[in-house]
């Protein structure tokens, strides 16, 4: 203690502990000090306080004002992939998420009209399956999932606007499909694309694979209508609903993370659950 | 010479807030203090706790604002007040005129993008500050006691004077506080484990059957909000009542009082030994 400028404590002054003090009655450390004592530690905190109120404040407009990235601040781009990276690994992509039973289906309402706008004749409709190198694996229509296991099921389809329904999928899986192609795992991506180019999605290997990730022609018992992605859709219950791209055109596998129609407006481009 | 004891008696803690902790309040010689020159203190809140109050609170306003924006997503069917049994349904969440001034419609990507990521600090903000409970025992002031569920009508009938006496307190915080004070924490445990339950329902399937499935985790995240802005306007509301020196001790730590205020008899809350005294005059 400065003689020159006494205090009155009756214990050692620091926050973290102040042995052998006394209690107010309601259990809490008193503390006596000098008034000049009082005020110097008061504006002391206050200063601290302020200091770090406008430290959060330039932090946050720091943020705000960040290059973006697929129309976000970079920072929240990386926040995203940070999640994505906690599931590629301490998660399991192969994972199964809940099935119901198939009188539990509910209608599912058309949300998304982004390559399905207009409407195309179904039986000239072709898909086309291309390569790591680029080069064309098939192209044809519906007959390419001839003889494959069919599946049936209802799982959760949850937008990511927030509603969630529950339809019944009929389909193949996407991993008969590539087996019977004779696709090599060696590819890290796959992307997906309408006929006319209009919609696209980016998806990893590992969900894709997914025993629940289906390519699907028939949605509660009747074939698809155009709005709901005829003749062939994905759709799979582990991402939200606008990674299950209706009509599709083109499947490519590549080793280049695929751009993404909406993570190119803001969204996170794994949108995995 | 001033007109003091030369110590202050302290009533018995109750025996569930820990040790013993009655005390006295030792009297410095009264020549190198003049009277004019003491401040008496209570300490009430440990620097880490104050920093993480006051991290908190931008936090959760990022993740109330930024959460408003995501459920604003999809208002076909809002989330409302009634009662599905027998049809009752008595408003929406939120009237139109609220959504409108807010103008918060049409941002779903900017809010997920911030709630997913602000998220995590949240959680790691609300995580220390539950080791820090833990650790320093200060977990007993605010977790409350069957006593205190059955006296917060009584606090606050007394805060709303309709009675004339509050129930005697028990530690640093009232009953009522008590009760705010641990719903709060855990309001702050229900809406991280549904978050996470919505944010991850398939790698988390656990907790979304926990919660009843993924709607109704939905539910209870929203819900915990609901629950969130209710607890901060009656906190509001009370910090203000509470006066200056209360509020100030959340930013110093301490809070300002008097050695008369510390005297057992100034303690409006009857204890045995008052009763006792009252009894004897």
């Amino acid at each position: 203690m400065n003689e020159s400028n006494p205090t009155h404590e009756t214990g050692p002054a620091t926050d973290d502990g102040v042995d052998g003090l006394p209690t107010s009655h309601l259990g809490d450390p008193v503390v006596v000090r000098s008034a000049a004592e009082h005020r110097t530690r008061s504006r002391r905190s206050f200063l601290t306080g302020l200091a770090g109120a406008a430290a959060g404040f330039g932090g946050w407009r720091v943020l705000q004002g960040r290059p973006e990235d697929g129309n976000i601040p970079d920072v929240l781009r990386r926040g995203y992939e940070f999640n994505e990276g906690l599931w590629t690994r301490i998660g399991d992509r192969s994972k199964l998420a809940p099935t119901f039973a198939l009188d539990e289906a509910t209608d599912i309402r058309v949300n998304g009209r982004h390559g399905v706008r207009d409407e195309i004749d179904l039986d000239a409709w072709q898909m086309r399956v291309v390569g790591l190198d680029g080069a064309a694996i098939t192209t044809g229509g519906l007959e390419l999932l001839d003889g494959l296991e069919p599946v049936d099921h209802v799982v959760e389809h949850k937008c990511i606007e927030g509603w969630s329904a529950k339809p019944r999928w009929t389909g193949v899986r996407f991993a008969d499909f590539v087996q019977r192609l004779g696709v090599a795992e060696d590819y890290e991506y796959v992307a997906m694309e309408t006929p006319d180019g209009d919609y696209y999605v980016g998806m990893d290997r590992e969900t894709m694979l997914n025993a629940q990730t289906l390519l699907v022609t028939h949605l509660n018992g009747e074939p698809l209508t155009q709005l709901h992605g005829a003749p062939l859709r994905l759709a799979t219950p582990h991402k939200y609903g606008v990674k299950s791209i209706k009509r599709i055109g083109l499947i490519r596998f590549t080793n280049d993370r695929p751009r993404d129609f909406w993570a190119e407006r803001g969204y996170t481009w794994d949108a995995g659950f | 010479m001033r007109n003091e004891p030369d110590s202050i008696e302290y009533l018995t803690p109750p025996v569930w807030l820990g040790t013993d902790m009655t005390a006295t309040l030792p009297d410095a010689p009264a020549e190198a203090r003049p009277p004019d020159d003491e401040v008496v203190l209570v300490r009430k809140h440990t620097r880490a706790s104050r920093w993480m109050h006051w991290i908190n609170f931008p936090l959760l306003t990022i993740m109330i604002w930024s959460g408003l924006r995501i459920y604003w997503a999809d208002l076909r069917d809002p989330y409302g007040v009634g009662i599905g049994l027998i049809g009752w349904h008595w408003f929406d969440l939120f009237p139109d005129w609220f959504n409108e001034n807010l103008g918060l419609e049409r941002r779903l990507a900017r809010g997920m993008a911030f709630h997913f990521t602000f998220g995590w600090l949240f959680t790691i903000n609300g995580i220390a500050y539950g080791v820090h409970l833990w650790r320093s025992g200060d977990w007993r002031q605010v977790i409350p006691t069957p006593t205190d569920l059955r006296q917060v009508g009584a606090v606050v009938a007394h805060d709303l004077h309709l009675r004339k006496t509050a129930p005697p307190q028990l530690g640093r915080y009232n009953a009522a506080q008590r009760v705010a004070y641990g719903g709060v924490l855990f309001l702050g445990v229900t809406v991280i484990v549904s978050g996470l339950a919505i944010f991850a329902p398939t790698q988390l399937s656990f907790l979304t059957a926990a919660l009843g499935g993924y709607e109704s985790a939905r539910t209870v995240h929203f819900a915990s909000t609901i629950g969130f802005l209710l607890f901060f306007g009656v906190h509001i509301l009370q910090v203000v009542r509470s006066g200056f020196a209360n509020f100030w001790s959340m930013v110093t730590g301490y809070e300002r009082t008097t050695r008369d205020a510390l005297r057992p008899e100034a303690n409006a809350a009857p204890s045995v030994d008052a009763e006792t005294e009252e009894v004897a005059r």
